[in-house]
């Protein structure tokens, strides 16, 4: 079996929080409790959206010591594939459904004297959840939180009232930036940065934080990629000796698992690394788009990441 | 069942013994008639009834025993058990895991009373019976993963995880097969695992590195590893080198049988909760050789195992000097019948040994 354990799970509670984010709440099915987890760890949550399955990887945003409740919050997505359209519109109280145990791929250093949080967007989830395991331990954070505007702010009122003090916010509408250089400048000796938002942001921060003299092992990042569609293409796969199509709205991964292949994978979302796939043979391009390759790995042709990344070209032949 | 514990040592006078019970269930480590390095990993949910597999913690007859001598260990030498300060989350996610999986594994034995934050534990074989306020370190004898691994069997690797490794940041070491804790402690998997022969040219650390990252919570995993005892050390330490290393020179034909031990290790593998750090037991088992006769699909192949292993290994794992005398003992179970696949005694279908 590939994935983390699954839990069934019953929708108890859906609050739209505004124009495009709504936050769900999952109860265990069986009235039991669920695992307590750390900050920064993420669930993947199964969607029967008719003949697809859709498995959509969410931070955890609850208290990670609550085991009577789980909560993400879901971004509305009208230009992706469905899986956030799809909790926006067919999920409902009482709704059944079937979501992993957590995995972290984004967890604090607990080494760090100071945690220092840059969130933009949605990216304010994993954030939530660090912050309530922080408090709880008397931890030393700050958090800056760029949101495009007020009436988008998810949980700055929250964040604001309960942590006047660590809580910076910044909106693109009135023109506001965190100022990153002199933020990375100030900080003292022992403090761990943590980006997760667009890949530019991303991006940004590594760079600058490199730039400034960061260590590596100090600055954490988490960006799930949801996959993107594309144009259809065939794949051979030498193992279970099938000639498969990979549709247009689907993933290489999900083409692989409608069709009875047990494919390995974890988070869903290019970061983990658990998919990786050797490639065979093949004639054409690659669009790899996951973090987990590097950069000489993408241009050697050998490997894929089947969750996020495509194919375009003649012959792909993979090692499964 | 109810299991009688033993009262023995692991020193001086060696009164240690294996029941028949125990000599049943003993992890013998070679599902074939030869060795080598793999990454043998499989998960842990359970075994057979009555084996080791069985539950999360095997608690066996040894168990007051080995405490006891956890407790003279740690009292000569306080640096046997560490904790960076870093880890303290970690060893409450262990003494709950622990006793958790130990008061629902073993009811007659354990209890776990929880309101809320304030826990009662009580554990009968060791007449403990202790109140204390979860994740208040205040109100414990001793820090969290301490406390906890003074009633628990087998050494405990408490490991971070950051930067795509895994770092030996806290740990009980007292029944280790000749690593130090002291020495090892803040490497990371690469360095701990350095003087390991063989293994490194054949990329197992990075796999198993690899498969390590990636074990979740709720599935936890489990291997076997072993090497060779004289006597029923518990503590063959490097620390201690001096006293035990000399005892591998008094063996002898005449007491081989029962002074040479097999010495298996049962490997398992947990995420951590709350603090996204991996626990790895490293419960140590140990049986004389007349004991593994008794078994004789375990004669047969221990023999060839022996005989057959590369010599790096042999060095690595101590026996060497031993190995001519180990053969002439062993190959007197050897009648070269075949043997079945897999590590267990199969007593009803193994044929007897040839006279």
């Amino acid at each position: 079996m590939s994935g983390a354990e699954k839990i069934a799970v019953t929708v108890t509670d859906i609050v739209p929080l505004n124009a495009l984010v709504t936050r769900f709440e999952f109860k265990r099915a069986d009235g039991g409790l669920l695992p307590t987890f750390s900050g920064g760890a993420h669930t993947v949550v199964e969607m029967e959206d008719g003949a697809i399955t859709r498995l959509n990887p969410y931070s955890l945003m609850s208290d990670p010591m609550d085991q009577t409740a789980y909560t993400i919050s879901v971004r509305r997505d009208d230009e992706g594939r469905g899986g956030s359209m799809f909790m926006h519109q067919s999920v409902k109280v009482g709704d059944e459904m079937t979501i992993s145990y957590p995995v972290n791929l984004f967890s604090l250093d607990l080494r760090a004297k100071k945690h220092l949080f840059l969130a933009g967007g949605i990216g304010i989830t994993p954030f939530l959840a660090q912050i309530k395991q922080l408090e709880r331990f008397n931890g030393n954070w700050e958090l800056h939180y760029a949101c495009r505007s007020e009436a988008l702010g998810s949980y700055v009122d929250e964040l604001t009232s309960h942590h006047p003090n660590e809580t910076h916010i910044y909106y693109d509408d009135q023109n506001q930036a965190i100022d990153l250089v002199n933020l990375l400048d100030g900080q003292p000796l022992g403090t761990h940065v943590y980006v997760c938002g667009p890949k530019g942001m991303i991006e940004w921060v590594r760079k600058t934080a490199d730039g400034e003299g960061w260590p590596r092992e100090a600055v954490h990042y988490e960006e799930f990629l949801a996959p993107q569609p594309g144009k259809p293409f065939e794949v051979k796969l030498a193992v279970s000796n099938k000639v498969i199509q990979v549709g247009e709205q689907e993933s290489l991964l999900e083409a692989m698992e409608r069709e009875g292949v047990d494919a390995p994978y974890l988070c869903r979302g290019g970061a983990c690394g658990q998919c990786e796939t050797r490639v065979i043979d093949y004639t054409g391009n690659f669009i790899h788009r996951d973090h987990w390759l590097e950069d000489d790995e993408h241009a050697s042709g050998e490997k894929i990441m089947p969750c996020v990344s495509r194919f375009e070209g003649k012959t792909l032949v993979l090692d499964r | 069942m109810t299991i009688q514990f033993n009262d023995e040592t692991f020193r001086d006078d060696y009164s240690f013994r294996n029941s028949d019970w125990a000599i049943k269930r003993f992890p013998f480590p070679f599902h074939e008639d030869s060795y080598m390095y793999s990454v043998n990993m499989e998960q842990h949910r359970g075994g057979p009834e009555g084996s080791i597999y069985e539950n999360r913690f095997d608690v066996d007859e040894h168990y007051v025993s080995e405490m006891r001598d956890r407790a003279m260990v740690l009292a000569d030498d306080p640096l046997r058990c560490q904790s960076m300060p870093h880890m303290t989350l970690a060893g409450w996610d262990l003494l709950e895991l622990i006793m958790v999986s130990k008061s629902e594994d073993y009811p007659d034995l354990f209890e776990l009373h929880r309101d809320g934050n304030n826990w009662r534990w009580v554990n009968k074989p060791l007449g403990i019976d202790d109140s204390f306020v979860f994740l208040d370190e205040t109100t414990l004898p001793y820090g969290p993963m301490e406390y906890i691994t003074r009633q628990a069997q087998g050494d405990f690797c408490v490991l971070d995880q950051r930067d795509d490794n895994l770092w030996m940041d806290a740990g009980m070491v007292t029944t280790q097969a000749d690593w130090s804790l002291d020495f090892d402690i803040g490497m990371n998997f690469f360095e701990w695992h350095a003087p390991v022969p063989l293994a490194h040219e054949k990329g197992i650390f990075v796999r198993a590195l690899k498969f390590l990252l990636n074990i979740q919570q709720g599935a936890p995993a489990r291997r076997l590893n072993w090497t060779m005892t004289v006597n029923p050390l518990l503590d063959t330490s490097p620390e201690n080198y001096h006293k035990w290393g000399i005892q591998k020179t008094t063996l002898s034909p005449e007491n081989i049988g029962s002074k040479q031990h097999l010495r298996v290790e049962l490997q398992t593998f947990f995420r951590l909760p709350r603090s996204n750090a991996l626990v790895f037991p490293i419960r140590c088992y140990l049986c004389s050789f007349q004991d593994l006769m008794t078994v004789p699909k375990w004669g047969r192949r221990l023999h060839r195992v022996i005989r057959d292993l590369p010599e790096e290994l042999a060095t690595y794992k101590g026996f060497i000097d031993n190995r001519p005398m180990m053969l002439d003992y062993l190959s007197s179970f050897d009648d070269g019948q075949a043997t079945s696949d897999g590590i267990w005694p199969d007593l009803e279908s193994e044929p007897p040994l040839k006279a």
